[in-house]
């Protein structure tokens, strides 16, 4: 048990175990991906309300899924690093920034899109629209405060401080929101209690969300490869990965 | 230990800093009165930007109040610590025996002070200048008291992760505005109710709630935002 | 059930009969179309970054490193 521990303190198994996840979690994450754009692209029914358009659910909820909880995996990589003073828990959320924001985004701009045939609008300030926006202005506020320290450190104990405040802050912002717009629609999948959602588009639903859980989690290991190699610059694994690619070249 | 070198009290230090950075303030009044100055001249932006009909003004008086005080919390957030910063004596504040969670309460104390509570009771002029309805007054005044305050703080914690940062002005803004937005939804609520006849207690009752959190948590993060800081 | 059985039956749900409806998509095939490449983008965006950042900066290395050994009395220093 304390061994792994140990073992996780160290970059270069850090970076080797990362590289023999992704070999098999890669693809798997592809395959997924690709079965469920087309499952939910080509055999799903049309909603009876909103016709074709809600086919874009297959990116949308996923993405929103997703990019919530990685704020939270980003504050608590944070919080560990902040006690425990373990660097790779510091590259971990490092990593975990730019990826949430990218997911926010994705969810934000389908969102848009998927608004405009079915309300006639591209853009409504509607109670989760506006937590979102929100998201990825905390996502980014991370992101522009590390980028403005020179010290990395300081900088990643900085973010990890932020990231904690905005997990407090999140449920709070979220209620708030969803007060201020009481006329919100009921979240569709319901865990407690009966779906509202059909079965047949529920599967394929499920399945993306999955499928983006394993896309996160790839572009986290990927970046936290990137990141261990420029923070490890100086360190003899290093190097010699340097020159054996320059051997491979 | 003789009784000369003891520490002061927890309380009377804290009640030495609020009393210190008051007198500072004091000294220096520009500094009290421009958070009232850019208070006022937004005021008058929006009656230029809307057009001056009184009953449409009056229909986004609460929003306008608020969103004004936000933005003059916020632009003046950014110089809780900074002085103390430069000329190291934060450095001694971190070291000193008493809690730092006390002692940073007591900085946001004072800051709340001079430009929160002030607004707030400033704040009746500028809601006749654009209509406000007499009404919701009272409302708008406790609301913004119990409001700034959780900005106060709130800002305290952007204020402590910046302020060892060259270019700080900015990107405070960037950091806690998405956390002043609960306190914009509940505040312009409580006066837009009172406004309209309704009761404003409920809406008090969810800020003091915010601000009993505020005190609780803000603090914390406010103090290791500075170890930070000082230690980069 | 043997794979063909399988084929016919995934043929049967298709709900798209030809490459035009499902490019149309009654009307909102537009809307649906943009959506998935906009994430597509994103999504690819994402995942080569990361190695593209990595790769360049183990190439930049390997460089620095092939100039140092390369004069070795200069130690690295400026040349």
């Amino acid at each position: 048990m304390w061994s792994f521990f140990h073992k996780l303190g160290s970059p270069p198994w850090l970076f080797g175990i990362a590289g023999s996840i992704l070999r098999w979690l890669l693809p798997i994450t592809l395959v997924a991906l690709a079965v469920g754009l087309v499952w939910g692209l080509l055999f799903t029914h049309p909603d009876f309300r909103q016709g074709n358009s809600y086919r874009i659910i297959y990116i949308h909820v996923p993405a929103a899924v997703v990019a919530l909880a990685g704020y939270y995996v980003m504050a608590i990589a944070g919080a560990v690093s902040l006690v425990w003073k373990m660097k790779m828990a510091d590259v971990a959320m490092r990593a975990c920034a730019p990826i949430g924001a990218a997911l926010t985004f994705i969810a934000l701009v389908t969102g848009s899109i998927w608004g405009k045939p079915t309300w006639g609008t591209w853009w409504v300030w509607d109670a989760r629209i506006t937590s979102m926006l929100i998201l990825l202005f905390l996502y980014l506020g991370v992101v522009a405060l590390y980028e403005a320290y020179d010290n990395k450190e300081a900088a990643g104990k900085a973010c990890a401080v932020l990231s904690l405040v905005g997990t407090v802050n999140i449920p709070i912002i979220y209620k708030s929101v969803d007060w201020w717009y009481s006329l919100h629609q009921p979240a569709s999948i319901r865990f407690t209690g009966g779906s509202t959602i059909d079965a047949s588009m529920l599967y394929p639903l499920l399945l993306m969300i999955v499928a983006f859980y394993c896309l996160f989690t790839c572009c986290l290991l990927m970046n936290m490869r990137a990141e261990l190699v420029e923070r490890e610059a100086r360190t003899n694994w290093v190097r010699k990965l340097a020159r054996a690619g320059e051997a491979r070249a | 230990m003789s009784p000369a070198s003891r520490p002061p009290a927890t309380s009377a230090f804290c009640l030495t800093l609020v009393r210190r950075q008051l007198t500072l303030a004091v000294r220096r009044p520009v500094d009290i009165g421009n958070p009232l100055l850019f208070f006022a001249m937004v005021v008058a932006l929006f009656p230029l930007g809307l057009g001056p009909a009184p009953d449409k003004l009056a229909d986004f008086a609460p929003g306008i109040l608020w969103i004004i005080a936000l933005l003059s919390s916020l632009l003046s957030s950014d110089t809780v610590f900074r002085s103390d910063f430069e000329d190291g004596s934060l450095e001694q504040l971190l070291l000193a025996p008493q809690p730092l969670y006390l002692s940073v309460l007591a900085y946001i104390l004072a800051h709340w002070l001079i430009t929160g509570a002030l607004l707030a009771l400033v704040s009746p002029l500028f809601a006749v200048m654009i209509n406000l309805p007499s009404a919701a007054i009272p409302a708008l005044v406790c609301a913004l008291a119990l409001g700034t305050a959780v900005l106060s703080l709130v800002g305290g914690i952007g204020a402590a992760l910046t302020v060892g940062l060259k270019r700080g002005g900015m990107l405070i803004s960037l950091l806690i505005l998405p956390f002043y937005m609960p306190v914009l939804i509940f505040g312009s609520a409580a006066v837009r109710q009172a406004a309209l006849g309704a009761p404003a207690a409920p809406y008090l009752a969810i800020l003091g709630a915010m601000l009993c959190l505020a005190i609780a948590l803000a603090p914390l993060a406010i103090a290791a935002g500075l170890r930070i800081s000082v230690d980069a | 059930m043997s794979v063909a059985q399988w084929v016919a039956q995934l043929d049967q749900n298709l709900y798209f009969r030809s490459v035009d409806a499902l490019l149309d998509m009654e009307g909102h095939g537009a809307f649906v179309w943009s959506a998935y490449l906009i994430t597509t983008l994103v999504v690819l965006a994402m995942l080569l970054l990361p190695l593209r950042r990595k790769r360049r900066f183990l190439r930049q290395l390997a460089g620095e490193l092939k100039r140092r050994e390369g004069s070795p009395r200069t130690k690295g220093g400026g040349d």
